[in-house]
């Protein structure tokens, strides 16, 4: 943040902690609810009532149960009624997230992923747009209240938060690219703390839109890795971090949740919506992340995998899983959170985080589920149940529409 | 000492025409680009908005396959993005020994094709079609960039008001100075059809919407157009747009020496230039406007301002300049640019 030419050099690697952690997914509306309902193996979908889906080949996804009116007295019901449903979403997991890490706000950044933003306002808007019968300030107060930008100045506002704003829209590595540029502020000394996540809400445009691309599986059941797997399922949700200096948190007495040990990004520029076979760009993220880290794949207790569920998708990141970890890769237990809760797009890699890093905490690992028959390409530890074991550094990787590649490791603090 | 930082290419597609002299040439001859309609028929009666719209002659739209599908914002980006990469830099990417990111922002995005792949799901989702929904995905235009120029090197794409180019360029001085990249084209478009159109009207009946890419080229040499100084955004979640926009001057801290050209992004609509007019009340050098020329471009409008302002440094016109952007709901931004770091 910020270049002055006359100004110091940004130091080069310091550690860089996380102290909070917020989330509201399918499985619950908080850290204690996420935690059981993952631990348990619970599955998270249900008919979608946001919305029209009744022409749609699908009819089921992970939808949150939102209420209309507002959580408690931490914000007004007229802030609550201008949020649209993906702001309301990330507002409650980020609240939550600076109130484990002990903040009521600051002059710090904040880094937020989203695909879809507010896009059922647009909705709202270009269906009025085709009436006769709009009121100018109705149609103007769509407009504005549907950018993302605007959205998220308020979510600050009411969050106490005066840094800047940026707002990361990679497709689905949105969250987890929004968590990696946080990290990379913090590490090289731009910003103390950072409040980073993602977020995206369920909307007519994008379920319409993945199911003309007959992405998203018939039944509603997601199965990656299957052997017959046959698409995804769409999600809500949010994930929210707060990214510190060790010595920062350290300073205040704050509690420390893990380390964040590495990050890689890179652009896999095969197609626009399919990923290289061989997962050229998934290998080069978790490479650069491991190198950043100090860390050999065998070395990584964990994956969660981007796993939408797909064809293509799973059988590329499994290649690169597979390319990455050589002889090792027997050892590497790896799951597809989705398959439990849906795709989240734009919220996927923040809220995958977030379970990574509560299992990390927990010391147990989530299921893949739905599995019948598992593809070929899994020559890893599928973890097919919820799992009591020892974990000390995860790794997630998130892959988007476009190319966008990102892979995130968390530790337990020390456990480089 | 920071790392030294240039902007060594500049490309722009606008209502101007198709590069950057095209925009500097209706910038000194302060002539307001031509203005158009979009009509169309609502309950028996037509709509009709006035545009500025990018010109069809002189376009030069690279060829890349993928652009044959994409909608209007992809090619103007990619016209951009090639002026200010320039052949001999796509030469180098292309055999492995250069790594260029790539950091495209935006404000409104794929609008021509999320308006009628909506307009097809809600007549009848079976027929909506599948590839008109992945150009509808904000990263869309930012994917084609980093295919068309062989670049696998991070791609980032960042929503915002219309400041959100000096946001990016904030991001791409990150990249260069962490070494994750040798250069980065930071790349901002937008495009214009009748729903994104109506939509700005509602803010004022003085805007005239308008469309375009901006494109620079950032590295780490010592060239005329060095980065001086990017001060954080002060974002509008405290603060009135007039005190952003003070905290970014006072940040910018120019000498008004009459060899320091300010680019500031008054709009000619007055209640939008109401703070950027007070901040600035007091300068007297030289001043361009180019959003009063050029329509209101929304995510594309820093852009083109800092286009402006490079191409003008790297001619010689001036030793310095200012860019000065308050966005409408997000943050004040600003940056300067030169060969005299005395200079403020």
């Amino acid at each position: 943040m910020a270049y002055f030419s006359d100004a110091p050099p940004p130091a080069q690697a310091r550690p860089v902690v996380i102290t909070g952690l917020g989330i509201i997914s399918p499985m619950g509306r908080d850290l204690i609810e996420n935690t059981h309902g993952f631990r348990a193996g619970r599955s998270a979908f249900s008919p979608v009532t946001l919305f029209d889906t009744s022409r749609q080949r699908v009819n089921t996804a992970g939808q949150v149960d939102l209420p209309d009116a507002p959580p408690d007295a931490g914000i007004s019901p007229k802030t609550w009624s201008r949020m649209d449903r993906g702001t309301r979403l990330a507002w409650l997991a980020a609240r939550e997230a600076m109130a484990a890490a002990g903040l009521s706000g600051g002059d710090f950044p904040l880094v937020i992923g989203t695909s879809a933003a507010a896009m059922p306002v647009g909705e709202e808007y270009f269906k009025n747009a085709h009436t006769s019968i709009h009121p100018r300030s109705r149609q103007l107060r769509r407009v504005e209240l549907y950018q993302a930008q605007r959205q998220m100045t308020d979510m600050a506002r009411t969050l106490g938060i005066s840094g800047p704003l940026r707002i990361v829209s990679n497709a689905c590595a949105s969250g987890a690219n929004a968590i990696g540029q946080a990290f990379h502020l913090v590490r090289s000394g731009r910003a103390e703390c950072v409040l980073a996540g993602g977020y995206d809400a369920l909307c007519q445009l994008v379920f319409c839109g993945f199911d003309a691309l007959q992405a998203l599986s018939p039944s509603g059941i997601p199965r990656p890795f299957d052997a017959a797997r046959d698409g995804l399922a769409l999600g809500e949700g949010a994930g929210f971090v707060v990214v510190e200096s060790a010595a920062s948190a350290k300073a205040r007495g704050a509690r420390v949740v893990a380390e964040i040990l590495g990050y890689g990004a890179a652009t896999d520029t095969h197609h626009l919506t399919q990923p290289h076979p061989l997962g050229d760009a998934a290998l080069t993220t978790m490479q650069l992340a491991c190198t950043m880290a100090g860390l050999m794949p065998e070395q990584i207790d964990y994956i969660n995998s981007h796993g939408t569920g797909t064809p293509l998708n799973d059988v590329a990141e499994g290649n690169a899983i597979q390319r990455w970890a050589g002889d090792a890769v027997e050892k590497i237990k790896v799951s597809s959170t989705k398959s439990a809760i849906g795709h989240l797009l734009g919220g996927a890699g923040a809220v995958e985080s977030v379970i990574s890093l509560i299992a990390l905490e927990g010391q147990w690992l989530p299921a893949n589920l739905n599995v019948r028959n598992a593809d070929p390409v899994c020559t890893f530890d599928l973890v097919r149940e919820p799992r009591e074991t020892p974990v000390q550094r995860v790794l997630t990787n998130s892959f988007g529409f476009g190319g966008a590649n990102a892979t995130l490791i968390f530790g337990k603090e020390g456990a480089r | 000492m920071r790392l030294p930082l240039s902007i060594t290419g500049a490309g722009a597609v606008s209502p101007a025409g198709w590069g950057a002299d095209a925009l500097l040439n209706t910038i000194l001859t302060n002539e307001k680009t031509p203005t158009s309609i979009i009509a169309r028929e609502l309950a028996g009666k037509q709509v009709i908005t006035h545009v500025r719209r990018v010109p069809a002659e002189g376009a030069t739209t690279p060829k890349f396959a993928r652009l044959r599908r994409a909608s209007p914002i992809s090619k103007f980006a990619a016209a951009a993005a090639i002026e200010a990469l320039g052949e001999a830099r796509l030469a180098e990417i292309s055999g492995g020994t250069l790594r260029v990111g790539v950091i495209f922002t935006l404000t409104n995005g794929c609008v021509n094709y999320s308006n009628r792949f909506f307009a097809e799901a809600l007549a009848d989702p079976s027929f909506a079609s599948p590839i008109l929904f992945p150009e509808t995905v904000f990263n869309a235009p930012s994917s084609h960039l980093s295919a068309m120029i062989g670049s696998t090197s991070p791609n980032d794409t960042l929503v915002g008001d219309s400041t959100a180019f000096l946001t990016g360029i904030d991001l791409a001085a990150e990249w260069i100075e962490r070494g994750d990249v040798d250069g980065c084209l930071v790349v901002c478009a937008e495009e214009i059809d009748w729903l994104s159109a109506e939509g700005l009207r509602y803010y004022s009946n003085q805007y005239i919407p308008s469309e375009g890419a901006a494109a620079i080229y950032l590295e780490s040499v010592i060239g005329p157009a060095r980065l001086l100084k990017l001060p954080d955004a002060s974002s509008l979640s405290f603060n009135s747009r007039f005190e952003a926009a003070s905290k970014i001057r006072a940040q910018l801290a120019p000498n008004d020496d009459g060899r320091t050209l300010l680019v500031d992004g008054r709009s000619g609509c007055s209640r939008v230039d109401r703070a950027e007019e007070a901040v600035w009340a007091d300068w007297r050098g030289p001043r361009w406007s180019p959003r009063i020329l050029l329509g209101e471009g929304m995510g594309v409008s820093a852009g083109l301002q800092t286009v402006a302002a490079v191409t003008a440094v790297m001619r010689g016109d001036f030793q310095n300049a200012l860019v000065s952007a308050v966005g409408g709901n997000q943050q004040a931004a600003g940056l300067q640019i030169g060969t005299n770091q005395d200079c403020g």
